[in-house]
């Protein structure tokens, strides 16, 4: 009886399993994810979790493409994006992806976030020769490292590069500056750090104190204190949003006046206005920091046809957004280059001839960036956006000065 | 009819990875390593009565053992046994505290722990790669997949036979009354500080079989959402089973997704009511609700 009822409940198990099997959809095409009418594009962004401040991102990218899908596609293909939400959590991430890839079967993963969720995807993208594009991060290894993961590129500036682009203009205007840093304790405060340090090289002793914080900690009151006892009189804030506005705020109120570097990260006007409005006026005016994104909240921009293109895309594909949160700004200029990149590729479309553009771009005509950016990369150099504006922060509004400054060497 | 019941159990797990897609047998391999978190749980809120809220840190350890190790040349089995004892002290550790703290106090302990775990690993960035992690060398499916069953059948096995004897008896008279089991000679500061290292090597082989599969550890990866769903999966797999474990592994690998499917953008609501309606139909868990089935059986036609 015992071993009857074995044998029963396993041939039940195995049937049930196989007919599943058999109801997958197998790829008819000898390219996974294109279609006559389709490309199946994924991607991982974090809807939930600590990081779900990013998710505008993931949503910006779903408007354009909806866009792109109404204006004939890209050679009468429709985009079909499966944005997964990962919450920032490696081994979700692995999984979801996983099932997009062998399941879903897409054409190539595009735009996943987050540096610990795409250092899990490149072994397994690249082992399987799957495009992992675009990804949104700005940590150095996505170009660094292509000879080992050649089907993963970055996109927006790196953090290394963005230092870089500080310490020229600071050595060319105030080469004797003693200089404090402040950074949040991980891979991001620690690129810029080390972007800092190399791209001043010899003068890299003028850092006269470098003080880190954790995500976990509840202000930096003390670390500011101790950067300005050290006699440092340049600033560089190397934080999240949160802990900028507390430093800000907190130079101006020990009375301190520094030079002020401010990274990107963290320049929002939405970040701007809570600064001012906490620590005043003085707290904000004379900051510099970098751009590369238009500022959908600068009203000089408001007849600047891009933001007027992003905010007609932005009412009709995702209504109820805030078009002044940059980040589905950033979603739709990334998509832009994926769109761009699709074009490039060809007609008879394959993962190969796609890496093959992303890694030969020269993008003259994204409408989301500063005027004047190129999007470009090749080979050799696989850093698409290495060129950035200063900003300096006066009377509630940044002001662009100075011309694009660029890291390529 | 138990016999039985195993004996399908163990050959469909042996069939399984030939026959479904290639990202399934990942997921139950990654269901496998939730089981085995879950039965380390089990055995210690459920046959002894004290609470954790904070097993995703001695996953962590378990984790950046097996990480550390495999970087130092130490095989992949080898380093199995290795993440139970670093977490499993860790646990003594733990449980030698826990001695003095009971119900709520023992929870916010280790709700703290939890909480302390992922900046800690940032911290001392120099062996465990601080927020960026460390990779893992990469193994094959349904190595993956064997190995963490096998692991997971033993360890349930092992969890089986240690509950049903002497030593499973002096927890459930501790868990009923510190006060009775004392006056019958049960040593409690032995067998709690037993339990909580037991429970917490459990743990860490957890981590270890996940850290193996996903090929890469992160700080962040255990923070309190991991320890908090690894109590739904105790609680909602049954208390009162350790095979219940099995349950509350699957609902926690695949509710998540499956909910996503539903719904994407309100994926945690329809993962909040399902839980919320699997405790309310089964308050002692599935494994609880199958048991009671199998107990009072339809009547029988032969």
């Amino acid at each position: 009886m015992s071993i009857r009822k074995t044998w029963f409940l396993t041939a039940i198990i195995t049937a049930v399993v196989l007919a599943t099997t058999l109801c997958l959809p197998t790829s008819a095409q000898n390219v996974p994810g294109v279609t006559s009418t389709e490309i199946l594009l994924g991607g991982t962004h974090p809807y939930s979790g600590p990081a779900s401040a990013y998710a505008p991102i993931g949503k910006g990218i779903l408007a354009y493409f909806a866009y792109v899908d109404d204006h004939g596609g890209v050679y009468g293909r429709k985009i079909v994006y499966k944005d997964e939400d990962d919450a920032y959590n490696p081994p979700q991430t692995l999984q979801l992806v996983r099932q997009l890839v062998e399941q879903d079967h897409i054409f190539a993963m595009f735009d996943p976030l987050g540096t610990p969720p795409n250092t899990v995807l490149r072994p397994y993208l690249n082992d399987n020769k799957i495009p992992q594009l675009f990804v949104a991060t700005g940590a150095t290894t996505w170009g660094a490292d292509a000879a080992k993961y050649p089907w993963t590129i970055g996109w927006q500036p790196d953090y290394r590069d963005e230092s870089a682009i500080f310490a020229k203009y600071l050595m060319a205007h105030q080469p004797n500056a003693k200089i404090g840093v402040l950074y949040q304790n991980d891979d991001y405060g620690q690129d810029y750090l080390g972007g800092l340090t190399a791209a001043l090289g010899s003068k890299a002793s003028q850092i006269v104190k470098s003080v880190s914080y954790e995500v976990t900690d509840p202000d930096v009151t003390s670390q500011i204190a101790s950067l300005k006892s050290s006699g440092a009189d340049t600033v560089f804030i190397f934080a999240t949003p949160k802990f900028s506005v507390q430093a800000l705020v907190t130079i101006s109120k020990l009375s301190w006046k520094p030079l002020i570097f401010l990274n990107s990260v963290s320049n929002s006007q939405t970040i701007m206005r809570a600064t001012t409005s906490a620590g005043g006026p003085a707290a904000t005016n004379g900051v510099i920091s970098a751009i590369y994104l238009k500022d959908p909240s600068d009203p000089a921009m408001a007849s600047d046809p891009g933001i007027k293109l992003y905010k007609a895309i932005l009412a009709k594909y995702s209504p109820g957004a805030d078009p002044a949160d940059g980040n589905y700004l950033y979603g739709m200029a990334v998509a832009f280059t994926m769109v761009d990149s699709l074009k490039k590729a060809g007609k008879d479309l394959t993962r190969d001839d796609v890496m093959q553009a992303a890694i030969h771009l020269h993008e003259t005509d994204n409408p989301f960036l500063l005027p004047g950016i190129i999007v470009a990369d090749s080979p050799t150099d696989r850093f698409p956006i290495r060129e950035e504006e200063l900003i300096r922060y006066d009377a509630g509004l940044w002001h662009p000065f100075g011309g694009l400054i660029t890291a390529r060497r | 009819m138990k016999p039985a019941l195993i004996g399908a159990f163990v050959v469909a797990m042996a069939i399984l990875p030939m026959v479904i897609p290639q990202f399934l047998s990942f997921q139950l391999t990654y269901a496998g390593a939730y089981t085995i978190a879950i039965v380390g749980l089990v055995i210690l809120i459920g046959k002894t009565g004290q609470i954790s809220l904070g097993h995703g840190a001695f996953m962590a350890v378990g984790g950046y053992t097996v990480a550390i190790l495999a970087h130092s040349g130490v095989g992949y089995i080898l380093s199995i046994p290795a993440a139970a004892i670093t977490a499993g002290v860790l646990g003594v550790g733990l449980g030698a505290i826990a001695l003095r703290l009971e119900g709520i106090y023992l929870a916010l302990a280790t709700f703290a722990l939890a909480a302390s775990i992922p900046p800690l690993i940032k911290r001392f960035s120099s062996i465990t790669g601080g927020a960026m992690g460390i990779t893992l060398p990469s193994h094959s499916e349904l190595e993956l997949y064997y190995v963490t069953w096998i692991v997971a059948g033993l360890l349930l096995l092992l969890a089986y036979l240690v509950l049903r004897g002497r030593v499973g008896l002096s927890l459930r008279a501790l868990r009923d009354s510190e006060a009775a089991a004392v006056s019958f000679g049960v040593n409690p500061v032995f067998y709690k500080t037993l339990a909580f290292g037991w429970s917490a090597a459990y743990a860490g082989v957890a981590g270890a079989l996940l850290a193996d599969a996903t090929a890469y550890v992160s700080p962040d990866v255990y923070g309190i959402p991991l320890s908090l769903t690894l109590l739904v999966g105790a609680v909602v797999g049954g208390l009162d089973m350790i095979w219940g474990a099995i349950l509350g592994g699957a609902v926690i690998e695949f509710l998540p997704l499956w909910s996503q499917k539903i719904n994407p953008a309100f994926s945690s609501v329809v993962y909040g009511v399902a839980l919320v309606a699997i405790i309310t139909f089964m308050p002692e868990g599935i494994a609880g609700a199958i048991a009671r089935r199998l107990r009072s059986p339809a009547p029988r036609t032969s």
